[in-house]
Formats: structure tokens, sequence, C-alpha cells
């Protein structure tokens, strides 16, 4: 329509704005944090024999979930490859990776369910005779963290094994190798070189783990820094111990994530695309195989069924229809779409902003610089962010007002590192493919990424726009140090009925819970990235 | 030709996305933009409280209809908590009142700065120790003790000595000091029975403890009267509930030879509000027969005031403590962080 030629906005624009973003969010709030160390005595809150306690327990209960869960995905990852063909592989496969959609609190509401004073198992043992199994304390923090990451760890494992090369299987066939000879010398060699990534990776993950925590745990035996922090905020409104508390977590967890880096894994690693590729080799043992794969399912999916079953009572009705319920809910979506929208919005201005560096100026590293900024957050869990926050705004606002600003602004962040990896292989083949075409046809800026990066990213931004969005649904840790009366989200209410004991409520609100984060999911890819194969 | 396929489509993407924005923003101030009534008092308090079946909608009722205004409970997970949250809060708070708080906090919460001086005639307060405080206002008060179910136990211990020395499968219910006054009501019993040897018995108690609640009602509602554990720790007061509403003798309070801990529960005004002399008409309304006479059905405690006949005759029929104990509210001040740390090392073992 008008012949003025469109506007060119400067490549750095974007990037600068999300770097600016991250940097306000994360930078000022640890400032807050070091500014107020200055008025503390760092080491009593160390030599405390309470906090000492609280420190040892939290990389106690990490060594011990990695260990678990290490041990038992290896197994299964074995089985899951030697038996290439049976019907619901693929499907069983996919739910490895459900923890990324379903919310922490929604699985601890079924496992509960199953393993807690009223449930199967403890009816089980009652018939046998046997004592019961007590879900809270460690043992259900163990639980719970490996029903989280055993499929993690298995899906990573699954991955090497399926990688090994043909020709290696038909070696073995050829020379007759027995199951345990075909271990020690093609699958152990295949995956000896993940197990320490994931070990870290798991670890790094149960260390930090909050919801867990907070909701097996948390009785002063069995709480960790995480939760320490959130108690001493909350509880005690002792700001001394919760920044003391927050620094010595964040030092932690530098050096775990320095850890995690140099083996190569991610936080993000539940979302790499699993290419399956079975190998034609039979195995000699389906018995076992198929008891290791049956026995992993069942564990991952009766407390799923059994809080779906459960959730139809008759309270459910007037659960849902409570003022309390849908106003959390109304909060979940406001949440879950404006913490998405920030973040798929963040990720793409930091992504075509080192696409620009990278392959324009030819600048690797800067580009890489710009992507670790939205990484940062892996580095700082949300409570030592909320605890950062909190002590910024405090002198100039009602914090508890602010608590769904707060919320979206944290979980935002928390999301950015799975939208980085979503969108960073696209946004590079996007400019690899259209670069030449578009300096010949002299379109840049705005119509360049209507016309040619949006067709491309579509697909990918929808995805991540999904990931990051349920994700955010799911997160309890903002919202437990912000929430309040006033405002609630889905996730706070639950751990709140959960908290009074209130068993068919919380079982509804969990179910509601989980249906929103489905539909997040499938909708937002669907409404953004269009049909599957248009 | 792939170029013009998607350049109807693209349109789409920036709506959908201005449209989810908008959305965000718009339901985002206008909930943290919440409407501010004129004459609204704000009070902070606990979840019992404001219940049903709890003073609360009597107390509403009743001031709404002398002082036209609207009266707002703002229940909190925890008594303690109360004291926290406005602390959180600092200035920005919007509580004008603090509810619920007790004796064994005044020193700590006076020493906030947040709260105003009450300007309430108290000398109406009758209670078991003289009241002085020119900045709380005594609403009800009870002695701390352990509740048992006559149908799980018979026998219950006579003292907190046989209880501590009880063996292991006698199982207790109790609150968490940090977030609940009951909590924090035992522990400072403890301690004035056993002084410095107050964390051997929490050593010995450990085994017995069920479980910590955060607050009072997840303890007694919720897994006490659920048959969960055959004993919790509540008031002397509780049972005067049972037998006046419930008409059951069932669940009974345990004397204990050493006296019981007293617990004076106190509400008072924030110097922030601006709303002080409503606040303060609310704080006078709280020695009134309308609210007091509320108390001992629905907040199961005795007033804080003599309420002559009007107090439920099932009353009389609860255990009076041989003595009454309470440490001065200075001392808890200066070593409550101390004792708080050495119950928690003593439970975190």
């Amino acid at each position: 329509m008008c012949r003025t030629p469109p506007y060119k906005p400067p490549w750095w624009l974007p990037g600068a704005l999300s770097v600016l973003a991250v940097v306000a969010l994360v930078g000022l709030p640890l400032l807050a944090l070091v500014n107020e160390a200055s008025n503390i005595e760092l080491l009593d809150t160390i030599s405390d024999p309470y906090h000492q306690r609280v420190i040892n327990f939290s990389l106690y209960q990490a060594v011990l979930s990695t260990l678990f869960s290490v041990v038992l995905a290896t197994p299964l990852a074995v089985a899951l490859s030697r038996e290439p063909r049976f019907k619901g592989r693929d499907l069983l496969i996919n739910l490895f990776s459900l923890s990324l959609v379903i919310p922490t609190i929604v699985a601890i509401v079924g496992i509960v369910s199953v393993f807690g004073q009223a449930g199967l198992v403890n009816h089980w043992l009652q018939t046998l005779g046997l004592p019961s199994f007590s879900i809270y304390g460690l043992h259900g923090i163990l639980l719970a963290h490996v029903f989280f990451n055993t499929p993690l760890a298995a899906r990573v494992l699954l991955q090497s094994l399926e990688n090994i090369p043909q020709e290696q299987w038909r070696l073995a066939a050829q020379l007759g190798l027995p199951s345990n000879s075909r271990w020690r010398f093609i699958e152990w060699p295949a995956i000896r070189p993940q197990l320490v990534g994931i070990a870290i990776l798991i670890f790094a993950l149960c260390f930090t783990s909050f919801t867990i925590v907070m909701t097996l745990g948390g009785g002063p035996r069995a709480t960790t820094i995480e939760v320490a922090i959130y108690q001493a905020l909350r509880f005690d409104f002792d700001i001394n111990t919760a920044v003391a508390l927050a620094l010595i977590q964040l030092a932690l967890c530098s050096l775990i994530m320095i850890a995690t880096h140099s083996f190569g894994m991610q936080t993000s690693q539940g979302l790499s695309e699993i290419k399956l590729n079975p190998s034609t080799h039979y195995s000699s043992s389906h018995c076992l195989n198929g008891l290791i794969i049956g026995i992993a399912a069942l564990f991952l999916i009766t407390p799923l069924a059994s809080l779906v079953v459960k959730a139809f009572n008759p309270a459910t009705l007037t659960v849902i229809a409570h003022s309390k319920t849908l106003s959390a809910l109304t909060n979940s979506v406001v949440v879950a779409l404006t913490a998405g929208a920030l973040a798929v919005s963040m990720g793409i201005g930091l992504q075509l902003s080192a696409r620009h560096l990278r392959l324009r100026l030819n600048k690797r590293s800067s580009g890489k610089a710009i992507q670790l900024a939205g990484n940062i957050i892996l580095v700082i869990p949300p409570v030592v962010l909320g605890t950062g926050l909190f002590i910024l705004l405090r002198p100039f606002a009602d914090v508890f007002a602010l608590a769904l600003a707060l919320v979206i602004a944290i979980n935002s962040l928390m999301a950015l590192p799975f939208v980085l990896r979503i969108l960073e292989g696209p946004v590079l083949q996007a400019a690899q493919r259209h670069d030449r075409l578009i300096q010949s046809l002299g379109i840049h800026g705005l119509p360049r990424w209507r016309l040619l990066d949006w067709p491309h990213l579509k697909k990918p931004i929808g995805y991540s726009m999904a990931i990051a969005s349920t994700l955010a649904a799911g997160d309890l840790s903002a919202i437990a140090l912000f929430g309040s009366e006033r405002i609630t989200t889905l996730p706070l209410l639950l751990y709140q009925r959960m908290g009074s004991y209130r068993h068919y409520e919380a079982l509804t609100t969990a179910v509601l819970l989980l249906l929103l984060c489905l539909a997040l999911f499938f909708v937002l890819q669907r409404v953004i990235g269009g049909k599957p194969d248009a | 030709m792939i170029i013009n396929r998607h350049v109807k489509k693209s349109p789409k993407l920036s709506r959908s996305f201005s449209v989810l924005i908008a959305l965000g923003v718009t339901l985002l101030v206008g909930n943290s933009a919440a409407a501010a009534q004129d004459k609204t008092l704000t009070v902070y308090t606990y979840e019992s409280f404001t219940s049903e079946w709890g003073p609360g909608p009597i107390v509403k009722k009743a001031f709404e209809a002398q002082c036209d205004c609207t009266l707002q409970f703002v229940p909190l997970d925890s008594s303690a908590g109360i004291l926290s949250r406005v602390q959180l809060e600092g200035k920005n708070t919007k509580a004008d009142i603090v509810l619920g708080l007790d004796t064994n906090l005044m020193a700590v919460a006076e020493d906030t700065g947040l709260l105003a001086k009450s300007n309430v005639d108290t000398s109406a307060v009758k209670l078991p120790i003289e009241w002085t405080s020119d900045v709380f206002v005594p609403f009800d008060y009870g002695y701390f003790a352990f509740v048992y179910d006559t149908e799980a136990i018979t026998s219950p211990p006579s003292s907190l000595d046989e209880l501590v020395n009880a063996p292991d499968d006698l199982k207790i219910i109790i609150q968490d000091p940090r977030t609940s006054t009951p909590g924090l009501g035992l522990l400072l019993w403890v301690k004035s029975v056993y002084g410095d040897k107050a964390a051997d018995v929490w050593k010995k108690l450990q085994p017995k403890i069920l479980t910590v609640t955060k607050g009072w009602s997840e303890a007694y509602f919720s897994l006490f009267l659920n048959g969960e554990a055959p004993m919790v720790l509540s008031y002397s007061t509780s049972p005067g509930y049972h037998m006046a509403i419930d008409k059951t003798d069932r669940y009974q309070a345990a004397a204990f030879s050493e006296g019981h801990y007293l617990q004076v529960e106190i509400a008072a005004l924030l110097e922030s509000s601006s709303n002080k002399t409503l606040g303060r008409e609310f704080l006078q309304f709280i020695l009134s027969k309308e609210f007091q006479t509320a108390l001992p059905l629905t907040n199961v405690m005795y007033p804080s005031t003599d309420i002559g006949n009007d107090l439920p005759a099932e009353f009389n029929k609860l255990i009076q403590p041989k003595s009454v104990l309470l440490l001065d509210s200075a001392e808890i001040r200066d070593n409550r962080k101390e004792w708080l740390s050495e119950w928690l090392d003593v439970s975190s073992q």
C-alpha cells in the first residue's frame, strides 16, 4: 500500500531487548541478595547444626535419588532396546517425557493415592500383615524422584543404545554372542559415556527439587535448602537466614551446573527428540525383558490412572464450581499464557540476534554468549530468584499484591532455556536456507520475518509456547513464595488442599490442573503451529 | 509460491499474540488493583476463626450492625503466620488489625514497630493473669492440653513426664512452633517444666510424634478426629465443644500434674492502618458482651471477660490446671530463635 521502504530495525534490537529483560529480572534481584548479604553473618547460618543437617540432607537425598534412578533406568533401557517391537512401545517411550507436561504436584497426588496411607500398596501390605509404608519423609521423596527421573534417564540411555550401528549387532549374531557378552561388549560401552552426564543432570534436578520436598517432606527431618529458604521467609520472616541459605544454594548450584555443562547435558534434556532406530537383533530372554518393561509401565501409569479414577467422586462438581477453584483456574491460565508469551518473545529475540552474530558477522562466541544469557536461570533456582525479588521490591510495594506479575516473570525465565533449545536449530536453518534469496530480493526487518522466518518457525514457536505455558501452569515454587489467600493458582490451591488433608478436593483439583496443562499443550501447538502436517 | 501461501496466514499470528498479551495484561491489572472500598476494616486472623462454625460470622454481623462499615476477615493458614505475614508486607500491609497472636508472641510483635497503641479500656478484662498491655487487647484464653480419644486410650498419661516416658507406640500429633501458636505453646510448656533439659525431653518425645502439622486445624480436624492418632496437642477447653455440641464425652483432655501452660489470644491495631479510629472501635468491641459470649462454643476458649451465666455449663466440667505456667514474653523474645533452633535440631535428627 505504501511506497516508503519498510522499516528496518537494527539486528541487535530483539536480542538487546531480551538480554535487557533477562538482566533486569535476574541481575537486580541477585544484586539485592548480595547487597543484603553484607549485613548478615553467613558463617553463623552455615554452622547452625540444623542448617548443616538441611545442607547434608539436600545432598544425601539427591545422591540416593540419582543412584536409584540411574540403576533402575539401565535395565529398563536395555530391555526396551532388546524388545524392538511390541505394541505400545512408542506410546510408553513418549510417556517417558510426559514429565514436561504433567505438573510435578499432580503426579505427587497420584503417587500419594497409590503409595499413601489409604492407598493400594498399604492396603496390600496390611492384608499380608506387613508394616505399612510411609510416603512422607525420605522414602516418599526418593520414590517421587525415581518416578520422574528414571524415565528421563531411560530415554537418554535408550537413545545411545539405538545409535549402536546395525553392523555390530550383525557381527554379534554371527559370532553367536550370548546375552551377557552382548551387554559387556556392545551395550555397556554404548551407554557408559552417557551415565556420568545423566547422573549429574538428575543430581542437579533432585538437589533443587522444591515441589516434591515441600509436599512429601518439609518437616524438620526432611527439608532441603530450597524448602528451608521458603520456610525462613514465609514461616519466620527471617530474611538473614533466607539470604544466607540462598547464597549457599547459589554457590552449590553453580558448581553443579559447571559439572553438568562439562558433560554436555542440559536440564531441557527431556526435549531432545528421540530418533527411534530399533535394532533388528533378537533377544533370548523375552520373559525378563517383559517383566522389567511391565513393572516400569505399571509404576508410571498406576498413579496417573488412580488419580483420574478417584477424581470423580461425589464432591467433584462442588469442588470445581467453588469460587476459590475458579479464581485459581483463571489465574493459572493468565500465568501460563503470559509467562509463555514472554518466554517465547525473549527466546525469539535472543535467537534472532544470536543468529545474526553467528552467521552474518561470524562472531560465534558472542552469539553463544547471548544464548547463555537466557540459560542463566539454570544456575539460579526459582526460590532464590524469588527471595531476591522479595528483598528488592519489599521497600516499595506490597509484594503479595504483585504476586501474579512476579510469578509470571519467574516462570517465563524458568521456561526460557527450554524455548531457546527448541528454537535454536530452526532459527539457524531458516537463515541458512533463505539468506541468499533475501539478499537478492532486498527484504529486511519485519517483512522478512513475516514472509520467511514465520512460516518456517511457526511450528517450533507453537511447540515452545506450549512447553513454556504448560511448565508455568504447573509450577509451585514461585507462587508458594508470593501466593496468599488473595491470589492463588491451581498448583498452590492443590498444595493447600493436600496440606489440609482434603483428599477428595485435592484429587479433583489435581485432575483439573492436569486437564489445563494437557489443553494448553495441545491447543497452543495447534493454534500457533497450525495443522500437524501442513 | 511458498511465500504467497504464508502471506495470508501471517497476520493471524500477530493478532493472536497481541490478543493473548492484551488478555494477560488486562487480567493482571484488574487483579492487582483490587477495588478499595471506603470504610472497610481488614482483619488478619487464622483460618478456624473465620470458618462457618467459628466466631467470624457472628462477630462480623454484630460489628457491622453498629459500625456502618465492612468488616473483612482475611484467613491466614496459621496463627503465628499472622505475624510473619505483616512483617513480610511491612508498611504496605492491607491489614488494619491482627487477631490471633498470643501472649507468647507479644514482645516479638511489639518489637517489630508495626503496632499502634490500642487506647482501649481493658478494665473489664478478667484473666488468670493481670493485664497491663496498652497495645494488645485479649479476646480469649485457654490452657494447652493433650486431648485424647477415650475409645483409643483408657488410661492417659497423668503428667508431662509420663507422656515423655510413655512407650513409643503412643502416638501424638503436634503443631510446628514456627507457624502455630499451640506448637510454640508446647515448646514453652516443655521449656518451663524442664528448663535446660528440654532438648533431652524432645529427643524422648520424637518417636511418639506421628506428625508435626503447620496449623492446629489440620492436626485436630483432619487427623485426630479422623482417627489418625489417639492424642493431639490442643486445649483443655476442646472437650467442651464435643460435650455441648456433639453431645459426647468421647474426647477428653489429659490433666498433667506439672500444670498447664496458659495461652491468652490477643488482637492489635497496626500503625500503618488508615482506619485507626474504626480499628480502635473494633478493639473495644472485642470486650463487648456480643463478642465475648460468642467465643466459648465457636472458638472453644474461655472468654477474656466475665460473662456470668452465658458460659456454657459444659465448661464447668473441664479439667482445671493445678498450676498455671507462663513464661515472660520478653524472655521468649530474647530466646525464641535459640529455642526454635534447639527444637529443629532435635527434630531433624
